[in-house]
């Protein structure tokens, strides 16, 4: 590696030549403040939080941005320097809505996190006119408060990235701000709800739409029976609301947690996920043999399924029309559970925890009434933050919980369904069952680790009973853009193709607890939180979906066989073609 | 200021449709067509309407969004079409002191329209300008070619009287 000698605050180093002064004096242990800077996300040097001086240069410098170079002198604490990061400040608090003690990203905000550290003492320096600002409530998913909006861009960043590029900014000076085409409410654009502008932006103007009361006020009504599902990913994340260290499994408190708020039953979405692999392999397979529609692609993820309602919709025969694990958990939950229990579908509910705003909107979709009678699968989505929030607003001391396990009737799982939360999952835990099939016997190698790991595309091709399967794993709206318009002119040829909506899959989905910049532009979450997901697969003594006793059960009491009549009404869906423009 | 978007239909013609075709076929593969594409339909169209700005953003491969980003961006972009007659009335400092806002007062309240939009059937659209230079006329207005000075609001219904008429 080619390495540059420089010096920061006069002490000498030796960096790699393509590094910033950022990450230079991150590797020398200082911290700069950043605000607009996201690691290849958005690399834009705007804000001005950034700053340093370097010597012999004519003003302060972006420090995210400016690469480093030999014999440079960097000074990173300066009188100057300070003084200027804090009217940087106070400047954005002239326009800036205040209202920190009310907000839900107070304590986890990086404009109030940066004021106390750099001793802003006046928040009124600049006071003078606010900018009119928008506040747009119009989807199931998300807030967006343009009055606490500082325009670091990082959503529109985040947006352009999943190829979606809905929000940008508008007008111009003094009147700029975020928003859509001809100032449209979000739910009136091709928006795939996936949430990634939330987790990118560094104060409170994006937020999830939050249910939380919703959950407190069927939890209190004697007429409801209330359950609860956690997704696969949950587990890994949860703990982060905690200030737990990034990629720690807490599914035992978790479970605890879920029980002393009250739920009737706490069920594992990876039930789901292990019935998703049956219908989705059973699906796969008929394909195959019957001359289906191929390549045939994934559905748990429903901001990837809206994505291609919008964008690709020509590709939505190549769709399996499985459900989403979530989706078949409740169908299964109001039909097989009820009837099992002898509770009236209609007064159960079920909330679902998910790292996932998109699946706000999945759950008012056509088709997802399994039950029958209009019953829906799934009646609240909380995402992994606000069930973070509703365990404080109740006062579980969550980190000196006991570990609890799921209950019995939807709580066992293999380790097939644990690792639906990382991307190279769901292709992972269908070949583990497609191989057995096809092979008709148990195969002993069950690890594809060509299809792990964090990058964006991924290929494989897997010999299974005599042919060649060809898989790609895809996650990312921009890879899985780049994927479908070779599929689309005739440029691939995969059998089977997974595709998560958010980079790196659920892990780092847009319901997931928000890391701020500091810590997520030099730390690989998605890698951390997938680790803790792959060990547990490891330590599980099933690992494929068709050896879990629960799913036999399920099918030999209830369903039949996969992809039977019953299996079809209860744990399929159909899809619209929608405009993107 | 925010720009206004016009809210009135789109009439545009099957010719002006072939030309803007034309343009972004011209423009497609340069860095930064969205600009060249956006001056010269306004060129075709008078202003950038959501359906025109569509095409734009189809035919270039990008995001509406950007598309319309851009449009706000740059004053000499319109989002609302021009009247067949376009009245100007000077917001300029001498027209203002000599009460300028008082005869665009009385031009929304004749028209039913505010300054960047145009009247549902086509005949006037209303623009608040700067001095244009006739601050000896103050207050002052245009209509097309034609200059008004020393204006009264009392005036303004007659004058809009001839165009509606059709005597100007």
């Amino acid at each position: 590696m080619n390495m540059v000698n420089i010096k920061i605050n006069g002490m000498p180093l030796s960096v790699p030549a393509d590094y910033t002064i950022l990450q230079a004096a991150k590797s020398a242990g200082i911290d700069i403040p950043t605000l607009c800077y996201l690691k290849d996300l958005n690399e834009i040097g705007a804000c001005r939080m950034c700053v340093v001086e370097v010597k012999g240069a004519r003003s302060l410098v972006a420090s995210c941005v400016y690469p480093v170079n030999e014999g440079m002198e960097v000074y990173t604490n300066t009188p100057k320097i300070i003084a200027s990061r804090k009217m940087t400040l106070e400047m954005l608090l002239s326009v800036h809505n205040k209202s920190c003690l009310t907000c839900k990203r107070s304590q986890n905000c990086e404009l109030q996190a940066l004021c106390q550290e750099l001793g802003v003492e006046d928040s009124t320096s600049y006071e003078g006119e606010m900018p009119d600002s928008t506040y747009d409530d119009s989807t199931l998913h998300l807030v967006r408060d343009n009055s606490k909006c500082i325009l670091c861009r990082r959503c529109v960043a985040a947006c352009a990235n999943q190829h979606v590029a809905v929000i940008g900014p508008n007008s111009r000076g003094f009147d700029t701000h975020i928003g859509c085409m001809f100032e449209q409410p979000l739910a009136n654009v091709a928006c795939v709800s996936c949430g990634q502008c939330i987790v990118a932006c560094p104060t409170g103007a994006l937020t999830e739409k939050d249910q939380c009361g919703d959950v407190l006020a069927a939890l209190n009504d004697p007429d409801k029976y209330v359950v609860v599902q956690t997704a696969p990913s949950i587990r890994a994340t949860l703990g982060e609301c905690f200030g737990m260290p990034v990629g720690t499994n807490v599914e035992g408190k978790m479970v605890a947690a879920l029980r002393r708020l009250g739920f009737k039953k706490v069920f594992d979405t990876d039930f789901g996920a292990d019935l998703t692999i049956m219908e989705e392999a059973h699906e796969f397979l008929g394909r195959v043999k019957n001359g289906g529609a191929l390549p045939m692609i994934t559905s748990c993820s429903p901001g990837w399924i809206k994505f291609c309602e919008h964008y690709f919709p020509e590709l939505l025969p190549n769709v399996s029309s499985c459900k989403s694990p979530q989706q078949m958990t409740g169908a299964m939950i109001k039909s097989w559970f009820a009837q099992k229990e002898g509770i009236d579908p209609k007064k159960i509910v079920v909330v679902s925890i998910m790292p996932c705003t998109a699946k706000k909107f999945e759950i008012h979709r056509d088709d997802m009434e399994g039950a029958g009678e209009g019953i829906p699968d799934t009646d609240i989505v909380l995402t992994t933050r606000e069930l973070g929030r509703l365990i404080k607003l109740c006062r579980i001391d969550f980190t000196t919980l006991p570990d609890e396990k799921f209950d019995p009737a939807m709580g066992e799982s293999t380790g097939a369904a644990v690792i639906f939360g990382s991307t190279g999952g769901v292709m992972e835990a269908a070949l583990r069952t497609a191989a057995d099939v096809l092979e008709g016997r148990s195969v002993e190698n069950i690890e594809y680790h060509e299809i792990r790991g964090g990058a964006g595309i991924k290929e494989a091709v897997y010999r299974i009973a005599g042919m060649d399967v060809k898989v790609a794993v895809v996650s990312g709206l921009k890879n899985a853009n780049e994927v479908l318009t070779k599929v689309k002119n005739g440029e691939a040829d995969y059998h089977f193709i997974e595709i998560m909506c958010c980079p790196g899959g659920c892990v780092n989905g847009g319901g997931q607890p928000i890391q701020p910049s500091n810590v997520r532009n030099f730390t690989d979450l998605r890698a951390l939180r997938a680790q803790a997901l792959y060990t547990q697969d490891e330590n599980m003594p099933l690992r494929k979906s068709h050896e879990n006793p629960l799913i036999k059960k399920a099918y030999d009491e209830f369903l039949g066989e996969p992809g039977s009549h019953k299996a079809h009404e209860l744990l399929h869906t159909t899809y619209v073609a929608r405009s993107r423009y | 200021m925010q720009k206004r978007i016009s809210n009135l239909p789109f009439s545009g013609t099957p010719e002006q449709e072939e030309k803007l075709n034309a343009i972004i076929a011209r423009h497609k593969d340069e860095k930064g067509a969205i600009m060249p594409c956006l001056q010269e339909a306004q060129e075709v169209y008078g202003y950038l309407p959501v359906e025109v700005q569509t095409m734009i953003a189809r035919g270039l491969g990008v995001s509406l969004e950007e598309v319309f980003g851009v449009s706000t961006f740059y004053s000499q972009f319109s989002l609302t079409p021009k009247g067949r007659y376009n009245i100007s009335v000077c917001l300029g400092t001498a027209c203002y002191v000599k009460g300028a806002a008082n005869v665009l007062d009385a031009i929304t309240k004749n028209l039913g329209i505010q300054p960047e939009e145009c009247t549902p059937d086509g005949l006037f659209s209303l623009t608040a300008c700067r001095c244009i230079g006739a601050c000896g006329l103050a207050p002052v207005m245009t209509i097309n070619d034609e200059v008004y000075g020393r204006l009264v609001p009392e005036e303004v219904d007659g004058i809009l009287e001839k165009y509606k008429n059709g005597d100007a």
